[in-house]
């Protein structure tokens, strides 16, 4: 009878789920087995050929390596913030309250509202980081337009984004650690430098995977930003694998390949995931 | 809070303001440019004249009033159903042991990883047959059981003492009578922090409904935001910044109001 | 007598008005230019209704071009009614592919219609004509001008009311108008012309300017790799490189016409669709000039068109035929130029006595409609997205300093023979 029930309970989730998780998964692998139907020239089976001409094409590269320094370049820097964050703010500083609410305000805002505001930070001149800069007599940077800083600058408004989120999860590991163990601590002369490395740390592993997973899904899924930034230029320097799969889809409305990269993404993220938690996993340290 | 907690020393203080003050430049803002008028949104004077004209403007370019509305819609709908949807399978995970479980919750989990806007293409195209491309239901659709609220509420339910169940089933509770009666009850404080996280994340959502609406019958705000602040004739940041508040305005002030609530909810999915 | 009379007019309105439900049409339009155009959009349509009783128009707001055809294509797979829309003029070859758009010839029955049809001017009908047919009626409109900020010219000893007319007068020009502050750095730039947002709409114009065009009517042959081409890209890379008169790098879009009305650049090259926005918000005296020639003069026309879709019923082919002249009278086109900053469609609509008051009093409007006779269609061709987006991504690499022009345009001309060759 529990089996009944049981499967009764699930059977409204699990309907959604498949339909739109499992189910369109699948129909993407299936779908970049063939080729884009147009009206004039009908669909049809090419097997692999798909995948030949994503390995020919230029431009899935670069934003696949874009995808791998964005990855690189925020994940680590918002956890380390994350974590600076939510040290400083579970100290007794003053104007706490309102110090932690400067942290953690970037997560209510939606990423494409902001983005019109970061376009003006970096707009040469007459943005605000050239006019700082002005007044340092620093030459004013084409910030989104050089191919070398673009990428960069679209990582520092995601970590912007990200790290006030993942402060909180460390506050609240924080403020379950007890107390004793820093009194402990202070009793046998030990710095703060070696009491966060050899305890504190350590203790938070469990949240710093859950902080990892996150942001390493998020970066694959975080591309609201460029439809106003930069709109993956120049030249796809800031380009990300959502973001030309959402082109190929619907500016240029090449399905089949759209679909084809959409695989690529999927194996990606599966693949990251497998591997942080097995990575992590031995150096969680459970209570 | 940490009750060993020191003074902190006047150089992280400092630099906490700092970073402080940083992350809060952007909203700081929007406010100045969406308060002056259009020539001071690159000119920081400070006696620059206020001027309320950019919301004018902005209001009459976009229909917001239109837009909250879809927003505030969706956003409930997605939450009802998830409240229903999660707590029914939550039990289910936490309390059954039926043929599969394990599997099936393993299924689950996947959707953690592999998100609706992921599968932009594919879900596209299911919408499409169903005919509910350009529909609020369509938007919230592919949201609906979230693998997140399954979670949560499966770690809830589980630390439901036993007791408490069989209490109720000696009254003659049926399954689900244990479940409105006692479960539910307990679980108050995971589904306000869901709720809190579960609202913040599907108003903020911009890339799904960018491709599922076509009319402004059906646009959120975020989704309005993008297509008024890109004209071909350029940026105008007063008016784009007063629209930005003008969309933002309704989380922030919950959140300014309720920021004890917002964070501990956090903390709470978090800990989980 | 007055009642027989009334009960006579109320017979003939009876007759006239169909017995049936009115006919809707529905269309998509994207607006380009800021402003409250939406409103003015409803207003037309309401006009119109009220002068058509029978017809009811719903206009839906959809965006910029890109969200328009996404839009209507997306309407019109899943069903939903779309008649008209305003789509970029160049999506042609896209919407045939597609086989959603109907010729308006096969709809122009009568004589007078088919006077309508050659009412337009030539330049502007390019990009909607296929095979001698006409799928595209101009609507919102605009080429490429050069705003010049006379203030500057002034203060660089140049003539402020004597705008560069060739290549090199531009660079020399923009050399003298460059201004630096007392470290070197450079407070002024002497011209800039957007790289980001419509790169290839840009390059057009240098390329027609240097006397090539950059496709074939027929939209299956691309010309990137000609030397005169190429040339036109060196020349665009050699304002930042070598003369220094233009920033290194992409030139952003969206921001710059605040950069010029800030003074940070003495000259820009944009689309008309600014205008309106500069005269609000410039505050020094501003002059508008057609771009400068290398070979001859130059520019391609740019913005939307009116389709007609093959998912209509007789009624509504005929209802949307009726909005559509309607919308491209003389007098609509020009009030539609004066509220937006386009070009009028027709060169009736400059006779009117509204437009001759305007233009008297800010002649700067007039530029774009003199530059008609040197305008080329916009680029336009089959797998139109990826095409472009081959010139657009070739032109950021070249500016940026990524790859030689040469390079650049080789792999990118190569690259679309390999998608276009399907299509000969």
């Amino acid at each position: 009878m529990k089996h009944v029930y049981g499967w009764l309970l699930l059977t409204p989730a699990a309907i959604l789920l498949v339909g739109f998780t499992h189910y369109p998964a699948a129909a993407t692998l299936f779908d970049s087995l063939f080729s884009t139907g147009t009206v004039v020239r009908p669909s049809r089976f090419v097997g692999l050929d798909n995948y030949a001409a994503l390995t020919d094409d230029p431009i899935f590269w670069q934003v696949l390596g874009n995808n791998f320094w964005f990855a690189l370049g925020t994940i680590p820097t918002s956890i380390a913030l994350a974590l600076l964050m939510a040290l400083w703010v579970n100290d007794r500083l003053p104007a706490r309250a309102l110090v932690r609410m400067a942290y953690f305000t970037p997560t209510v805002l939606p990423m494409i509202a902001v983005a019109n505001i970061w376009l003006f930070f970096y707009t040469p001149q007459i943005g605000l980081l050239d006019q700082i800069g002005a007044f340092f007599t620093v030459p004013s940077r084409n910030w989104l337009g050089d191919p070398d800083t673009a990428l960069a600058c679209t990582m520092a408004m995601v970590i912007w984004k990200e790290a006030g989120f993942f402060m909180i999860f460390y506050l609240a590991a924080l403020q379950s650690l007890p107390p004793e163990l820093e009194e402990a601590a202070k009793l046998e002369g030990a710095s703060r430098w070696y009491f966060f490395r050899r305890v504190t740390f350590p203790l938070l592993m469990p949240t710093t995977l859950f902080v990892m997973v996150n942001a390493t899904i998020n970066s694959f899924k975080l591309v609201d930003h460029l439809f106003i930034l930069t709109k993956g230029g120049p030249d796809n320097a800031s380009s990300l694998l959502l973001y030309y799969i959402y082109q190929v889809a619907f500016s240029f409305f090449d399905t089949a390949y759209a679909s084809t990269l959409t695989v690529v993404l999927l194996v990606l993220l599966a693949g990251l995931a497998v591997a942080q938690f097995q990575l992590v996993e031995k150096r969680v340290h459970y209570r | 809070m940490s009750a060993a907690g020191r003074r902190a020393p006047l150089l992280e203080t400092a630099a906490a303001w700092l970073l402080a003050l940083l992350w809060l430049s952007p909203l700081l803002y929007a406010f100045w440019a969406a308060f002056h008028p259009a020539e001071y949104a690159t000119r920081f004077d400070l006696l620059a004249p206020l001027s309320v004209g950019n919301f004018a403007k902005a209001w009459t370019y976009a229909p917001f009033a239109r837009h909250f509305v879809n927003t505030v819609m969706l956003v409930t709908m997605i939450l009802s159903a998830q409240l229903v949807l999660c707590t029914l399978a939550g039990y289910a995970f936490a309390r059954f042991d039926f043929a599969g479980r394990d599997i099936a919750f393993g299924f689950v989990l996947v959707q953690l990883l592999i998100m609706p806007e992921v599968l932009i293409v594919e879900n596209y195209r299911i919408m499409s047959r169903l005919g509910l491309v350009d529909t609020i239901l369509g938007i919230g659709l592919p949201y609906m059981a979230s693998a997140f609220g399954i979670f949560l509420l499966r770690q809830t339910f589980k630390t439901v003492p036993r007791e408490l169940e069989d209490a109720a089933r000696v009254e003659g509770c049926s399954f689900l009578g244990v479940l409105w009666r006692v479960y539910v009850p307990l679980a108050r404080p995971t589904y306000l922090a869901y709720g809190l996280v579960s609202v913040s994340y599907h108003w903020n959502n911009f890339l799904w409904p960018l491709i599922i609406t076509n009319t402004v019958e059906t646009r959120p705000l975020t989704v309005g935001l993008a297509i008024f602040g890109a004209p071909e004739s350029g940026v105008d940041w007063g008016v784009i910044s007063a629209g930005t508040i003008m969309a933002v305005a309704p989380l922030l002030v919950a959140f300014l109001l309720f920021q004890r609530q917002f964070m501990q909810s956090f903390m709470q999915a978090g800990i989980k | 007598m007055r009642s027989l009379f009334a009960l006579l007019l109320a017979a003939l309105l009876a007759a006239a008005v169909p017995a049936h439900a009115a006919t809707e049409i529905t269309f998509y339009y994207p607006i380009a230019v800021g402003g409250p155009l939406t409103k003015v959009i409803d207003g037309l349509a309401r006009d119109f209704e009220k002068e058509h009783p029978g017809i009811k128009v719903n206009p839906i707001y959809a965006g910029n071009y890109d969200d328009a055809r996404i839009k209507a294509l997306a309407a019109l797979k899943a069903g939903q009614p779309a008649q008209i829309s305003v789509l970029y003029s160049i999506d042609l070859y896209e919407l045939l592919e597609q086989d959603v758009i109907l010729p308006w010839d096969d709809i122009a029955a009568t004589a007078d219609d088919r006077a309508w049809l050659k009412a337009f001017y030539p330049s502007l009908m390019m990009n909607g004509i296929y095979k001698g047919k006409v799928y595209g009626i101009p609507f919102q409109r605009s080429t490429i001008v050069m705003y010049w900020n006379k203030d500057a010219f002034k203060e660089a000893g140049l003539d402020p009311e004597k705008a560069p007319a060739n290549w090199n007068e531009m660079a020399q020009m923009a050399a003298k108008l460059v201004k630096k502050d007392a470290s070197g750095n450079v407070q002024r730039w002497g011209v800039m012309v957007p790289s980001t947002g419509y790169p290839y709409w840009m390059f057009q114009a240098f390329a027609r300017q240097n006397g090539h065009d950059l496709m074939n009517p027929e939209g299956n042959r691309t010309n990137y790799a000609h030397p005169d081409v190429i040339a036109a890209l060196q020349y665009w890379r050699d304002l930042g490189a070598k003369h220094k008169v233009m920033p290194e790098g992409t030139v952003e879009w969206g921001t710059l016409r605040q950069a010029f009305t800030e003074g940070k650049t003495a000259m820009m090259w944009h689309t008309t669709g600014n205008l309106t926005a500069v005269k609000d918000t410039a505050k020094f005296p501003f002059g508008v000039a057609m771009l400068p020639a290398s070979k001859q003069r130059g520019s391609p026309t740019g913005g939307g068109n009116f389709y007609i879709f093959k998912k209509t019923t007789p009624e509504e082919r005929k209802a949307s035929l009726a909005f559509v002249k309607w919308m491209t009278t003389p007098e609509r086109a020009a009030d539609w130029s004066i509220a937006t900053g386009y070009v009028a469609v027709r060169p009736e609509a400059y006779e009117t006595p509204k437009l001759k008051q305007y233009a008297a009093g800010f002649p700067q409007a007039v530029v774009a409609r003199d530059q008609f006779k040197f305008a080329t269609a916009e680029l336009s061709t089959f797998q139109t997205g990826r095409v472009r987006k081959l010139l657009d991504d070739a032109i950021q690499a070249s500016l940026t300093g990524q790859k030689t022009p040469d390079a650049a345009l080789k792999a990118a001309q190569a690259e679309a023979e390999r998608l276009l060759k399907p299509y000969r």
